[in-house]
C-alpha cells in the first residue's frame, strides 16, 4: 500500500483553513460563523494528523488532535447555548443586527 | 488506488467547505458541513489515524453537527423586516455585499496563496520517511493512560462543565431565575 505524498494532506488542510477562514469574515448568521471555526480546527487537525503518522511510537500529533476535538465539542455546545439566548432577546442570530448591549 | 481514495476524500471535503461558503441557506450550510467532515475522516484513514476517523465520526457528525442542526432549526424565522436593517444609525454605508466578498476573498485567497508557496518550497526531513501503515488504537490507549493522563482528566472536567454550563444557559429558565433571585 502506497502511502500519500504529505504534502498533499498540507495543502488540504490550508485550502481548508483558507475556506474556514473566509467563511467567519463573510457570513452574518451566528451558526455559520460557527461552522467555519469547526473547518478551520478540521484542518489543523489534518495537519497534525498528517505529521503525526512519521511519529507512530507517541503519536503525540494525533493525542493533540483528539484533544482538540474534544475542546471544538464543548465550544460549539457553549457557543450554540449562547446563540439561542441572544436569538431569544433579540429575535435575530444575524450578527450585524446584534448592537445593542440592552434591549 | 490509494491516491483515488485521496483525491475523492480531499475534493469531498473541499467541495463541501466551498459549498458552505457558497450557499445561502442555514441548513444546506449544516449538511454541506456533513460532507466535509466526512471527507475529512476519510483523509483520516489515510493518514494512518483509524481511530481519529472514528472519533471524528461519532463527535463531530454525531454530536456537534445535530447540535448545529438543532441551533439552525432554533433559531430559524422568516424574516420579514429584512429591509428595515437598512435604515440602522450607525450603519457603516460602505458595508454592502460586494465588499465583504472581496475582502474576505482577498484576506482568505492571500493566506492560501502564502501557505501553498511556503508548502510548495518547504523540504521537510521527516516527510521523506517511509511509513508502514499499522492500527493506532492501542498506542493512543496506552498514552492516554500513561502519558497523556493529566491531560486526559482535565479534558473530562472541562467538557462536563461545559455542558453543563451551555445546558444552563440554553434553558429558558435561567433569565427568569437570575431576575427572581435578585
Amino acid at each position: 500500500m502506497q502511502p500519500v505524498d504529505s504534502h498533499l494532506f498540507l495543502i488540504v488542510g490550508a485550502a481548508l483553513f483558507s475556506i474556514g477562514l473566509a467563511v467567519v469574515l463573510l457570513k452574518r448568521h451566528a451558526i455559520v460563523v460557527l461552522m467555519g471555526i469547526e473547518l478551520m480546527l478540521n484542518a489543523v487537525n489534518i495537519n497534525l494528523v498528517a505529521f503525526s503518522q512519521y511519529d507512530p511510537d507517541r503519536l503525540q500529533g494525533q493525542m493533540l488532535a483528539l484533544f482538540v476535538m474534544v475542546v471544538a465539542a464543548a465550544e460549539s455546545a457553549v457557543a450554540l447555548a449562547i446563540v439561542l439566548q441572544v436569538y431569544r432577546h433579540f429575535r435575530t442570530a444575524q450578527l450585524d443586527e446584534l448592537n445593542e448591549l440592552k434591549q | 488506488m490509494v491516491q483515488i481514495a485521496f483525491y475523492t476524500f480531499a475534493a469531498l471535503s473541499l467541495s463541501g467547505g466551498l459549498a458552505v461558503l457558497f450557499t445561502r441557506n442555514v441548513i444546506y450550510a449544516a449538511f454541506f458541513l456533513l460532507l466535509t467532515l466526512l471527507g475529512v475522516a476519510g483523509l483520516f484513514v489515510l493518514a494512518s489515524a483509524d481511530f481519529l476517523a472514528v472519533a471524528q465520526l461519532m463527535i463531530y457528525v454525531g454530536g456537534v453537527l445535530v447540535l448545529v442542526i438543532f441551533g439552525v432549526m432554533l433559531t430559524n424565522k422568516t424574516d420579514p423586516v429584512a429591509d428595515a436593517s437598512s435604515q440602522q444609525p450607525n450603519r457603516i454605508a460602505s458595508q454592502n455585499r460586494s465588499t465583504g466578498w472581496v475582502i474576505s476573498a482577498l484576506v482568505a485567497g492571500s493566506l492560501f496563496a502564502a501557505l501553498f508557496t511556503l508548502l510548495a518550497r518547504a523540504n521537510f526531513a521527516l516527510l521523506n520517511q517511509p511509513v508502514g501503515w499499522q492500527s493506532t488504537v492501542n498506542t493512543i490507549g496506552r498514552q492516554l493512560m500513561t502519558e497523556y493522563v493529566v491531560p486526559f482528566e482535565i479534558v473530562g472536567i472541562l467538557l462536563l462543565a461545559a455542558l453543563v454550563g451551555a445546558t444552563y444557559l440554553a434553558s429558558p429558565l435561567a433569565k427568569s431565575f437570575r431576575n427572581a433571585t435578585r
